[in-house]
Protein backbone atom coordinates (compact mmCIF):
# COMPACT_ATOMS: atom_id res chain seq x y z
CA UNK A 1 0.00 0.00 0.00
CA UNK A 2 1.54 3.31 -0.66
CA UNK A 3 1.54 6.21 1.74
CA UNK A 4 -0.67 8.06 -0.59
CA UNK A 5 -3.46 5.61 -0.24
CA UNK A 6 -3.03 5.59 3.43
CA UNK A 7 -3.80 9.85 3.03
CA UNK A 8 -6.78 9.37 0.39
CA UNK A 9 -8.07 7.17 3.42
CA UNK A 10 -8.06 9.79 5.40
CA UNK A 11 -10.83 11.85 3.38
CA UNK A 12 -13.42 9.35 5.31
CA UNK A 13 -12.53 10.60 8.72
CA UNK A 14 -12.63 13.85 7.05
CA UNK A 15 -16.36 13.01 5.79
CA UNK A 16 -17.33 11.84 9.31
CA UNK A 17 -16.16 15.55 10.75
CA UNK A 18 -17.84 17.22 8.22
CA UNK A 19 -21.03 15.01 9.14
CA UNK A 20 -20.95 15.77 12.79
CA UNK A 21 -20.57 19.32 12.28
CA UNK A 22 -23.57 19.92 9.69
CA UNK A 23 -25.30 18.13 12.11
CA UNK A 24 -24.01 19.67 15.10
CA UNK A 25 -22.82 16.50 16.65
CA UNK A 26 -20.48 18.27 18.44
CA UNK A 27 -18.26 15.52 17.97
CA UNK A 28 -15.91 17.00 14.92
CA UNK A 29 -13.18 18.32 17.75
CA UNK A 30 -13.13 14.55 19.28
CA UNK A 31 -13.12 12.92 15.74
CA UNK A 32 -10.22 14.91 15.11
CA UNK A 33 -7.94 15.00 18.18
CA UNK A 34 -8.85 11.06 18.60
CA UNK A 35 -7.88 10.27 14.56
CA UNK A 36 -4.46 12.58 15.09
CA UNK A 37 -4.02 10.28 18.09
CA UNK A 38 -4.30 7.08 16.83
CA UNK A 39 -2.09 7.71 13.92
CA UNK A 40 0.64 9.42 15.89
CA UNK A 41 0.29 6.36 18.06
CA UNK A 42 -0.11 4.27 15.67
CA UNK A 43 3.44 4.86 13.94
CA UNK A 44 5.24 5.58 16.91
CA UNK A 45 4.31 1.94 18.25
CA UNK A 46 5.10 0.52 14.84
CA UNK A 47 8.70 1.66 15.50
CA UNK A 48 8.55 0.60 19.16
CA UNK A 49 7.41 -2.99 17.97
CA UNK A 50 9.64 -3.21 15.51
CA UNK A 51 12.26 -3.35 18.67
CA UNK A 52 9.78 -5.01 21.31
CA UNK A 53 9.81 -8.02 19.24
CA UNK A 54 12.96 -8.47 19.16
CA UNK A 55 13.32 -8.80 23.32
CA UNK A 56 12.88 -12.66 24.61
CA UNK A 57 13.55 -12.10 28.53
CA UNK A 58 10.03 -13.57 29.53
CA UNK A 59 10.36 -10.20 32.76
CA UNK A 60 10.20 -7.76 30.26
CA UNK A 61 7.07 -9.20 28.53
CA UNK A 62 5.18 -8.94 31.75
CA UNK A 63 6.66 -5.94 32.53
CA UNK A 64 5.50 -4.27 28.78
CA UNK A 65 2.14 -5.96 29.58
CA UNK A 66 1.63 -4.61 33.17
CA UNK A 67 2.36 -1.23 31.81
CA UNK A 68 -0.57 -1.89 29.11
CA UNK A 69 -2.43 -2.81 31.70
CA UNK A 70 -1.89 -0.05 33.70
CA UNK A 71 -3.07 2.57 31.02
CA UNK A 72 -5.98 0.77 30.25
CA UNK A 73 -7.19 0.73 33.84
CA UNK A 74 -6.38 4.58 33.93
CA UNK A 75 -9.01 5.43 30.57
CA UNK A 76 -11.30 3.03 31.87
CA UNK A 77 -11.49 3.94 35.77
CA UNK A 78 -11.98 7.65 34.33
CA UNK A 79 -15.42 6.17 32.89
CA UNK A 80 -16.33 5.41 36.35
CA UNK A 81 -15.45 8.47 37.87
CA UNK A 82 -18.22 9.11 39.63
CA UNK A 83 -17.74 5.75 41.59
CA UNK A 84 -14.99 5.70 44.61
CA UNK A 85 -11.60 4.19 43.76
CA UNK A 86 -12.76 3.71 39.80
CA UNK A 87 -9.66 3.35 38.64
CA UNK A 88 -8.49 0.68 41.53
CA UNK A 89 -11.32 -0.88 40.13
CA UNK A 90 -10.59 -0.43 36.83
CA UNK A 91 -7.10 -1.56 36.67
CA UNK A 92 -7.84 -5.08 39.00
CA UNK A 93 -10.60 -6.36 37.10
CA UNK A 94 -8.49 -6.15 33.76
CA UNK A 95 -5.67 -7.06 35.46
CA UNK A 96 -8.10 -10.15 36.58
CA UNK A 97 -9.90 -10.95 33.31
CA UNK A 98 -6.16 -10.74 30.88
CA UNK A 99 -3.85 -12.29 33.26
CA UNK A 100 -6.58 -15.42 33.97
CA UNK A 101 -7.17 -15.92 30.44
CA UNK A 102 -3.47 -14.92 28.99
CA UNK A 103 -2.23 -17.75 31.69
CA UNK A 104 -4.90 -20.09 30.83
CA UNK A 105 -3.91 -20.02 27.55
CA UNK A 106 -0.77 -19.90 27.72
CA UNK A 107 -0.67 -22.75 29.82
CA UNK A 108 -2.54 -24.54 27.23
CA UNK A 109 0.21 -24.34 24.72
CA UNK A 110 -2.36 -21.86 22.62
CA UNK A 111 0.39 -18.81 22.61
CA UNK A 112 3.70 -19.26 23.55
CA UNK A 113 5.92 -16.76 25.56
CA UNK A 114 7.46 -15.51 22.58
CA UNK A 115 6.82 -11.69 22.29
CA UNK A 116 5.31 -12.12 19.03
CA UNK A 117 2.73 -14.03 20.76
CA UNK A 118 2.81 -12.31 23.91
CA UNK A 119 2.64 -8.92 22.96
CA UNK A 120 -0.27 -8.33 20.11
CA UNK A 121 -2.48 -11.14 21.47
CA UNK A 122 -2.18 -9.68 25.22
CA UNK A 123 -2.34 -6.15 23.39
CA UNK A 124 -6.29 -7.65 22.13
CA UNK A 125 -6.82 -9.09 25.52
CA UNK A 126 -6.29 -6.27 27.78
CA UNK A 127 -7.71 -4.07 25.27
CA UNK A 128 -10.93 -5.67 24.77
CA UNK A 129 -10.89 -6.03 28.59
CA UNK A 130 -10.63 -2.27 28.59
CA UNK A 131 -14.18 -2.19 27.18
CA UNK A 132 -15.60 -4.32 29.32
CA UNK A 133 -14.61 -2.63 31.85
CA UNK A 134 -15.92 0.78 31.02
CA UNK A 135 -19.28 -0.33 29.94
CA UNK A 136 -19.64 -2.29 33.09
CA UNK A 137 -18.67 0.85 34.51
CA UNK A 138 -20.45 3.16 32.69
CA UNK A 139 -23.62 0.60 32.64
CA UNK A 140 -23.35 0.26 36.28
CA UNK A 141 -23.98 3.74 36.57
CA UNK A 142 -26.90 4.32 34.34
CA UNK A 143 -28.80 1.29 35.46
CA UNK A 144 -28.51 2.69 39.37
CA UNK A 145 -29.80 6.42 38.11
CA UNK A 146 -32.25 4.91 35.94
CA UNK A 147 -33.46 2.17 39.05
CA UNK A 148 -32.65 4.67 41.65
CA UNK A 149 -36.50 4.50 43.12
CA UNK A 150 -36.67 0.55 42.47
CA UNK A 151 -32.94 0.11 45.24
CA UNK A 152 -34.45 2.67 47.82
CA UNK A 153 -38.05 0.76 47.91
CA UNK A 154 -35.79 -1.61 48.84
CA UNK A 155 -33.53 -0.08 51.10
CA UNK A 156 -36.46 1.13 53.00
CA UNK A 157 -37.88 -2.11 53.34
CA UNK A 158 -34.65 -3.55 54.84
CA UNK A 159 -32.46 -4.76 52.27
CA UNK A 160 -29.00 -4.58 52.17
CA UNK A 161 -26.81 -2.69 49.52
CA UNK A 162 -27.04 -6.23 47.83
CA UNK A 163 -29.77 -7.14 48.11
CA UNK A 164 -30.89 -3.91 46.87
CA UNK A 165 -28.49 -4.16 43.70
CA UNK A 166 -29.09 -7.35 42.18
CA UNK A 167 -31.53 -6.63 39.74
CA UNK A 168 -29.28 -3.75 38.83
CA UNK A 169 -25.98 -5.31 38.89
CA UNK A 170 -27.41 -8.27 36.95
CA UNK A 171 -28.75 -5.61 34.21
CA UNK A 172 -25.21 -3.64 34.21
CA UNK A 173 -23.82 -6.97 33.53
CA UNK A 174 -25.60 -8.43 30.46
CA UNK A 175 -25.64 -4.86 28.97
CA UNK A 176 -22.07 -4.51 29.26
CA UNK A 177 -21.35 -8.21 28.02
CA UNK A 178 -23.81 -7.64 25.18
CA UNK A 179 -21.23 -6.37 22.48
CA UNK A 180 -19.25 -9.25 23.18
CA UNK A 181 -21.68 -11.77 22.49
CA UNK A 182 -22.59 -10.29 19.54
CA UNK A 183 -19.48 -10.42 18.20
CA UNK A 184 -19.57 -14.49 19.18
CA UNK A 185 -22.96 -15.15 17.31
CA UNK A 186 -22.18 -12.97 14.18
CA UNK A 187 -18.08 -13.83 13.65
CA UNK A 188 -17.90 -14.71 10.09
CA UNK A 189 -20.86 -13.66 9.15
CA UNK A 190 -21.34 -10.03 9.23
CA UNK A 191 -17.82 -9.49 10.06
CA UNK A 192 -14.51 -10.60 9.51
CA UNK A 193 -12.13 -10.00 12.60
CA UNK A 194 -9.03 -7.53 12.03
CA UNK A 195 -6.65 -10.86 12.65
CA UNK A 196 -8.49 -13.28 10.15
CA UNK A 197 -8.60 -10.30 7.67
CA UNK A 198 -4.93 -9.51 8.47
CA UNK A 199 -3.61 -12.60 8.05
CA UNK A 200 -5.65 -13.86 4.78
CA UNK A 201 -4.84 -10.36 3.13
CA UNK A 202 -1.76 -11.58 4.09
CA UNK A 203 -1.64 -14.21 2.08
CA UNK A 204 -2.12 -17.16 4.89
CA UNK A 205 -4.64 -19.99 4.56
CA UNK A 206 -8.54 -19.07 5.55
CA UNK A 207 -8.15 -22.53 7.67
CA UNK A 208 -5.44 -21.95 9.66
CA UNK A 209 -6.92 -18.10 10.26
CA UNK A 210 -9.93 -19.58 11.24
CA UNK A 211 -8.22 -21.81 14.14
CA UNK A 212 -6.23 -18.47 15.38
CA UNK A 213 -9.58 -16.38 15.32
CA UNK A 214 -11.66 -19.22 17.58
CA UNK A 215 -8.82 -19.47 20.29
CA UNK A 216 -8.74 -15.64 19.95
CA UNK A 217 -12.60 -15.04 20.18
CA UNK A 218 -12.49 -18.02 23.37
CA UNK A 219 -10.02 -15.59 25.05
CA UNK A 220 -11.85 -12.40 24.16
CA UNK A 221 -14.96 -13.45 25.55
CA UNK A 222 -13.61 -14.69 28.58
CA UNK A 223 -10.96 -11.72 29.19
CA UNK A 224 -14.65 -9.57 28.79
CA UNK A 225 -16.95 -12.14 30.99
CA UNK A 226 -14.30 -11.88 34.11
CA UNK A 227 -13.35 -8.10 33.56
CA UNK A 228 -17.34 -7.10 33.24
CA UNK A 229 -18.04 -9.41 36.91
CA UNK A 230 -15.44 -8.49 38.24
CA UNK A 231 -15.79 -4.58 37.72
CA UNK A 232 -19.98 -4.61 38.77
CA UNK A 233 -19.35 -6.51 41.87
CA UNK A 234 -16.23 -4.39 42.94
CA UNK A 235 -17.82 -1.14 42.10
CA UNK A 236 -21.54 -1.60 43.10
CA UNK A 237 -20.56 -1.20 47.07
CA UNK A 238 -19.40 2.47 46.61
CA UNK A 239 -23.06 3.62 45.27
CA UNK A 240 -23.38 3.23 48.94
CA UNK A 241 -21.99 4.66 52.16
CA UNK A 242 -21.13 3.23 55.32
CA UNK A 243 -25.00 3.90 56.50
CA UNK A 244 -26.49 1.82 53.55
CA UNK A 245 -27.74 5.42 52.13
CA UNK A 246 -27.42 5.51 48.26
CA UNK A 247 -25.33 8.03 47.95
CA UNK A 248 -24.31 8.92 44.15
CA UNK A 249 -25.70 12.49 43.24
CA UNK A 250 -28.43 12.57 41.24
CA UNK A 251 -26.30 13.83 38.52
CA UNK A 252 -24.04 11.94 36.97
CA UNK B 1 -53.23 8.61 76.35
CA UNK B 2 -51.75 8.12 80.10
CA UNK B 3 -48.99 10.55 80.81
CA UNK B 4 -46.78 7.35 81.35
CA UNK B 5 -47.02 5.80 77.61
CA UNK B 6 -43.58 5.66 76.64
CA UNK B 7 -42.69 7.97 73.76
CA UNK B 8 -42.30 6.21 70.75
CA UNK B 9 -40.42 8.07 68.55
CA UNK B 10 -38.95 11.57 69.75
CA UNK B 11 -37.29 13.80 67.10
CA UNK B 12 -35.17 16.75 68.70
CA UNK B 13 -32.88 19.49 67.14
CA UNK B 14 -32.84 17.54 63.75
CA UNK B 15 -30.79 19.28 61.17
CA UNK B 16 -30.28 18.64 57.13
CA UNK B 17 -27.71 21.11 55.23
CA UNK B 18 -27.22 20.22 51.74
CA UNK B 19 -26.20 23.04 49.54
CA UNK B 20 -28.79 25.05 51.64
CA UNK B 21 -30.12 24.09 54.71
CA UNK B 22 -33.56 21.77 54.22
CA UNK B 23 -34.71 21.04 57.47
CA UNK B 24 -33.79 23.25 60.12
CA UNK B 25 -34.24 21.86 63.81
CA UNK B 26 -37.16 19.59 63.63
CA UNK B 27 -38.54 18.60 66.97
CA UNK B 28 -41.60 16.52 68.07
CA UNK B 29 -42.78 13.55 69.56
CA UNK B 30 -45.06 10.54 68.84
CA UNK B 31 -46.64 7.95 70.97
CA UNK B 32 -48.03 4.29 69.87
CA UNK B 33 -51.05 4.85 68.48
CA UNK B 34 -51.20 8.11 67.49
CA UNK B 35 -50.98 10.22 64.10
CA UNK B 36 -48.71 13.30 63.17
CA UNK B 37 -49.60 15.11 60.67
CA UNK B 38 -46.93 16.89 58.64
CA UNK B 39 -49.02 19.60 56.63
CA UNK B 40 -46.50 21.39 54.17
CA UNK B 41 -46.33 23.14 50.39
CA UNK B 42 -44.19 21.85 47.79
CA UNK B 43 -40.32 22.13 48.64
CA UNK B 44 -40.94 22.11 52.31
CA UNK B 45 -38.45 19.47 53.27
CA UNK B 46 -41.59 16.82 53.88
CA UNK B 47 -39.91 14.47 51.62
CA UNK B 48 -36.56 14.57 53.07
CA UNK B 49 -37.65 14.37 56.81
CA UNK B 50 -39.24 11.37 56.14
CA UNK B 51 -36.04 9.99 54.72
CA UNK B 52 -34.24 11.13 57.85
CA UNK B 53 -36.46 8.85 59.89
CA UNK B 54 -36.16 5.81 57.57
CA UNK B 55 -32.09 6.74 57.69
CA UNK B 56 -32.39 7.19 53.76
CA UNK B 57 -30.36 10.55 54.50
CA UNK B 58 -28.50 11.22 57.56
CA UNK B 59 -29.45 14.09 59.16
CA UNK B 60 -26.51 16.93 59.80
CA UNK B 61 -27.32 16.93 63.82
CA UNK B 62 -29.90 16.27 65.99
CA UNK B 63 -31.26 12.84 67.35
CA UNK B 64 -34.53 10.50 66.83
CA UNK B 65 -35.10 8.28 69.49
CA UNK B 66 -37.15 4.90 69.21
CA UNK B 67 -38.72 3.56 71.99
CA UNK B 68 -36.34 5.86 73.83
CA UNK B 69 -33.22 4.58 72.31
CA UNK B 70 -31.12 6.52 69.87
CA UNK B 71 -31.52 5.36 66.31
CA UNK B 72 -27.59 5.44 65.79
CA UNK B 73 -26.86 2.83 67.64
CA UNK B 74 -29.36 0.55 65.82
CA UNK B 75 -27.92 -0.56 62.35
CA UNK B 76 -29.83 0.86 58.97
CA UNK B 77 -31.34 -2.06 58.18
CA UNK B 78 -33.23 -2.81 61.25
CA UNK B 79 -34.29 0.70 61.91
CA UNK B 80 -35.70 0.85 58.55
CA UNK B 81 -38.05 -2.32 59.49
CA UNK B 82 -38.61 -0.31 62.56
CA UNK B 83 -39.67 2.83 60.73
CA UNK B 84 -41.28 1.99 57.28
CA UNK B 85 -41.68 4.11 54.92
CA UNK B 86 -44.60 4.66 51.90
CA UNK B 87 -42.79 6.66 48.93
CA UNK B 88 -44.50 9.52 47.05
CA UNK B 89 -45.23 7.60 43.94
CA UNK B 90 -44.56 4.15 45.41
CA UNK B 91 -42.38 2.04 43.05
CA UNK B 92 -42.96 -2.04 43.30
CA UNK B 93 -41.14 -4.55 42.50
CA UNK B 94 -41.96 -6.56 39.24
CA UNK B 95 -43.67 -9.96 39.90
CA UNK B 96 -47.17 -10.73 41.64
CA UNK B 97 -48.88 -8.72 44.60
CA UNK B 98 -48.25 -11.71 47.13
CA UNK B 99 -44.46 -11.88 45.92
CA UNK B 100 -44.70 -7.91 46.38
CA UNK B 101 -45.90 -8.77 49.95
CA UNK B 102 -43.34 -10.73 51.10
CA UNK B 103 -40.70 -8.81 50.02
CA UNK B 104 -39.75 -7.58 53.32
CA UNK B 105 -39.60 -10.72 54.88
CA UNK B 106 -37.80 -12.35 52.30
CA UNK B 107 -34.99 -10.16 52.74
CA UNK B 108 -34.05 -11.89 55.97
CA UNK B 109 -35.17 -15.49 55.02
CA UNK B 110 -38.34 -15.53 55.90
CA UNK B 111 -41.40 -16.45 53.95
CA UNK B 112 -44.94 -14.82 54.42
CA UNK B 113 -47.41 -17.31 55.39
CA UNK B 114 -50.42 -17.04 52.57
CA UNK B 115 -52.97 -16.66 55.12
CA UNK B 116 -50.62 -13.47 56.47
CA UNK B 117 -50.69 -12.00 52.75
CA UNK B 118 -54.35 -12.48 52.93
CA UNK B 119 -54.90 -10.76 56.08
CA UNK B 120 -52.65 -7.68 55.10
CA UNK B 121 -54.73 -7.33 51.97
CA UNK B 122 -57.41 -7.35 53.89
CA UNK B 123 -55.98 -4.79 55.78
CA UNK B 124 -55.46 -1.93 53.27
CA UNK B 125 -59.15 -3.08 51.76
CA UNK B 126 -57.59 -5.35 48.59
CA UNK B 127 -59.55 -7.40 47.63
CA UNK B 128 -57.64 -11.16 48.50
CA UNK B 129 -58.07 -12.34 44.80
CA UNK B 130 -55.48 -10.29 43.97
CA UNK B 131 -53.53 -11.63 45.51
CA UNK B 132 -51.67 -13.53 41.83
CA UNK B 133 -52.58 -10.35 39.90
CA UNK B 134 -48.96 -8.85 38.14
CA UNK B 135 -47.81 -5.58 40.48
CA UNK B 136 -47.87 -3.50 36.71
CA UNK B 137 -51.65 -3.84 36.51
CA UNK B 138 -52.78 -2.61 39.37
CA UNK B 139 -54.55 1.07 39.37
CA UNK B 140 -52.48 4.10 40.62
CA UNK B 141 -54.47 3.65 43.93
CA UNK B 142 -54.02 -0.27 44.33
CA UNK B 143 -50.65 0.21 44.10
CA UNK B 144 -50.51 2.76 47.15
CA UNK B 145 -52.49 0.16 49.12
CA UNK B 146 -50.20 -2.50 48.11
CA UNK B 147 -47.15 -0.44 48.80
CA UNK B 148 -48.75 0.24 52.24
CA UNK B 149 -49.53 -3.53 52.98
CA UNK B 150 -45.90 -4.02 51.32
CA UNK B 151 -43.92 -2.24 54.46
CA UNK B 152 -46.79 -3.48 56.97
CA UNK B 153 -45.55 -6.92 56.30
CA UNK B 154 -42.38 -5.67 58.65
CA UNK B 155 -44.21 -5.06 61.39
CA UNK B 156 -43.26 -1.52 61.39
CA UNK B 157 -43.21 -0.01 65.13
CA UNK B 158 -43.71 3.68 62.87
CA UNK B 159 -45.27 3.73 60.18
CA UNK B 160 -44.10 7.22 57.40
CA UNK B 161 -46.80 7.82 54.72
CA UNK B 162 -45.01 10.54 52.22
CA UNK B 163 -48.53 12.11 50.48
CA UNK B 164 -49.93 8.83 49.79
CA UNK B 165 -53.35 10.46 48.12
CA UNK B 166 -51.77 13.20 46.04
CA UNK B 167 -51.54 11.30 42.42
CA UNK B 168 -55.34 9.68 43.34
CA UNK B 169 -59.06 10.80 42.54
CA UNK B 170 -61.44 11.79 45.51
CA UNK B 171 -63.04 8.49 45.50
CA UNK B 172 -59.78 6.32 45.86
CA UNK B 173 -58.15 9.43 47.73
CA UNK B 174 -61.17 8.12 49.97
CA UNK B 175 -60.62 4.56 50.27
CA UNK B 176 -56.82 4.69 50.70
CA UNK B 177 -57.39 7.13 54.00
CA UNK B 178 -60.11 4.68 55.32
CA UNK B 179 -56.77 1.99 54.86
CA UNK B 180 -54.82 4.37 56.43
CA UNK B 181 -57.38 5.17 59.34
CA UNK B 182 -58.19 1.28 59.75
CA UNK B 183 -54.11 0.04 59.51
CA UNK B 184 -53.65 2.80 62.74
CA UNK B 185 -56.64 1.46 64.78
CA UNK B 186 -56.25 -2.20 64.23
CA UNK B 187 -52.08 -2.08 64.68
CA UNK B 188 -52.01 0.72 67.51
CA UNK B 189 -48.87 1.91 65.62
CA UNK B 190 -47.39 5.27 65.34
CA UNK B 191 -47.99 7.23 61.96
CA UNK B 192 -46.50 9.92 60.36
CA UNK B 193 -48.33 11.32 57.65
CA UNK B 194 -47.27 13.58 54.87
CA UNK B 195 -49.41 15.67 52.79
CA UNK B 196 -50.08 19.57 51.45
CA UNK B 197 -53.48 19.39 51.41
CA UNK B 198 -55.38 21.14 54.03
CA UNK B 199 -58.66 19.39 53.92
CA UNK B 200 -57.15 15.83 54.05
CA UNK B 201 -54.92 17.15 56.96
CA UNK B 202 -58.37 18.19 58.60
CA UNK B 203 -59.88 14.59 57.85
CA UNK B 204 -57.11 13.00 59.92
CA UNK B 205 -57.73 14.79 62.85
CA UNK B 206 -54.68 14.41 64.56
CA UNK B 207 -51.44 16.36 65.88
CA UNK B 208 -50.52 18.74 62.87
CA UNK B 209 -46.80 19.68 62.33
CA UNK B 210 -47.01 22.66 59.28
CA UNK B 211 -43.81 22.69 57.46
CA UNK B 212 -42.31 25.29 55.75
CA UNK B 213 -38.54 26.41 54.07
CA UNK B 214 -37.88 23.08 56.59
CA UNK B 215 -38.53 25.06 59.68
CA UNK B 216 -41.75 24.32 61.92
CA UNK B 217 -44.46 26.70 60.90
CA UNK B 218 -46.77 25.92 63.73
CA UNK B 219 -47.53 22.74 66.05
CA UNK B 220 -50.77 21.57 67.23
CA UNK B 221 -54.71 20.84 66.44
CA UNK B 222 -55.48 22.16 62.98
CA UNK B 223 -57.91 24.08 64.53
CA UNK B 224 -55.60 25.80 66.98
CA UNK B 225 -53.45 26.40 64.76
CA UNK B 226 -55.72 28.14 62.51
CA UNK B 227 -57.58 29.77 65.49
CA UNK B 228 -54.54 31.02 66.75
CA UNK B 229 -54.07 33.34 63.58
CA UNK B 230 -52.03 33.15 60.28
CA UNK B 231 -48.58 33.70 61.37
CA UNK B 232 -46.16 35.18 59.12
CA UNK B 233 -45.22 31.17 57.39
CA UNK B 234 -48.31 30.05 57.41
CA UNK B 235 -49.36 33.08 55.54
CA UNK B 236 -46.85 32.14 53.33
CA UNK B 237 -47.71 28.90 53.02
CA UNK B 238 -51.35 29.57 51.70
CA UNK B 239 -50.33 31.90 49.40
CA UNK B 240 -47.94 29.61 48.08
CA UNK B 241 -50.41 27.08 48.13
CA UNK B 242 -52.65 28.96 45.91
CA UNK B 243 -50.46 29.48 43.25
CA UNK B 244 -49.43 25.75 43.26
CA UNK B 245 -53.10 24.92 42.74
N1 LIG C 1 -30.04 15.58 48.04
C1 LIG C 1 -30.45 16.85 47.96
N2 LIG C 1 -29.57 17.83 47.64
C2 LIG C 1 -29.95 19.11 47.56
N3 LIG C 1 -31.20 19.52 47.76
C3 LIG C 1 -32.13 18.61 48.08
C4 LIG C 1 -31.81 17.22 48.19
N4 LIG C 1 -32.93 16.55 48.51
C5 LIG C 1 -33.90 17.47 48.60
N5 LIG C 1 -33.43 18.70 48.33
C6 LIG C 1 -34.22 19.96 48.36
O1 LIG C 1 -34.90 20.02 49.57
C7 LIG C 1 -36.14 20.66 49.39
C8 LIG C 1 -37.22 19.82 50.02
O2 LIG C 1 -37.47 18.69 49.21
P1 LIG C 1 -38.61 17.65 49.59
O3 LIG C 1 -38.64 16.63 48.50
O4 LIG C 1 -38.38 17.18 50.96
O5 LIG C 1 -39.91 18.55 49.52
P2 LIG C 1 -41.43 18.13 49.78
O6 LIG C 1 -41.90 18.97 50.89
O7 LIG C 1 -41.54 16.67 49.92
O8 LIG C 1 -42.11 18.60 48.42
P3 LIG C 1 -43.30 17.91 47.59
O9 LIG C 1 -44.57 18.29 48.25
O10 LIG C 1 -43.17 18.55 46.24
O11 LIG C 1 -43.03 16.44 47.55
C9 LIG C 1 -36.33 20.86 47.91
O12 LIG C 1 -36.07 22.23 47.64
C10 LIG C 1 -35.28 19.98 47.29
O13 LIG C 1 -34.81 20.56 46.10
MG1 LIG D 1 -42.37 15.16 48.81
Amino acid sequence: MQNESLLLAYILVMIAMAISWKNRLEIEKDILGASVRATLQLIAVGFVLEWILTIDRMLYLVLILVVMTAVAGWVSGNRGRPLPYSHAIAWFSIAFGSFATFGVLWYAGVIQSEARFAIPLGGMIIGNSMKAASLAMNRLLAETEHRRRQIETLLALGASPKQAMEQTVRQAAKAALIPTIDTLKTVGLVHLPGIMTGYIVAGGSPLTAVKYQLAIMYMLTGASAMTCLATVLLAYRGCFNKSEQLILDRSF
Amino acid sequence: MTSQTQTLLQVSALCLKKDRPILENIHFSLNRGEMLVVLGPSGSGKSTLLRCLNRLESATTGTVCLEGRCTEDISARELRRHIGLVFQEPELLPGTVFENLGTGPKLIGETLEENEGLALLESVGLDPAFKNKRSETLSVGEKQRLALAQVLANQPRVLLLDEPTSALDPLSTETVESAILKVQKDNNIGMILVTHDMDQARRMNSATLVLVDGKIAAYGTLDTILQSGATHLIKRFFSKQDKNS
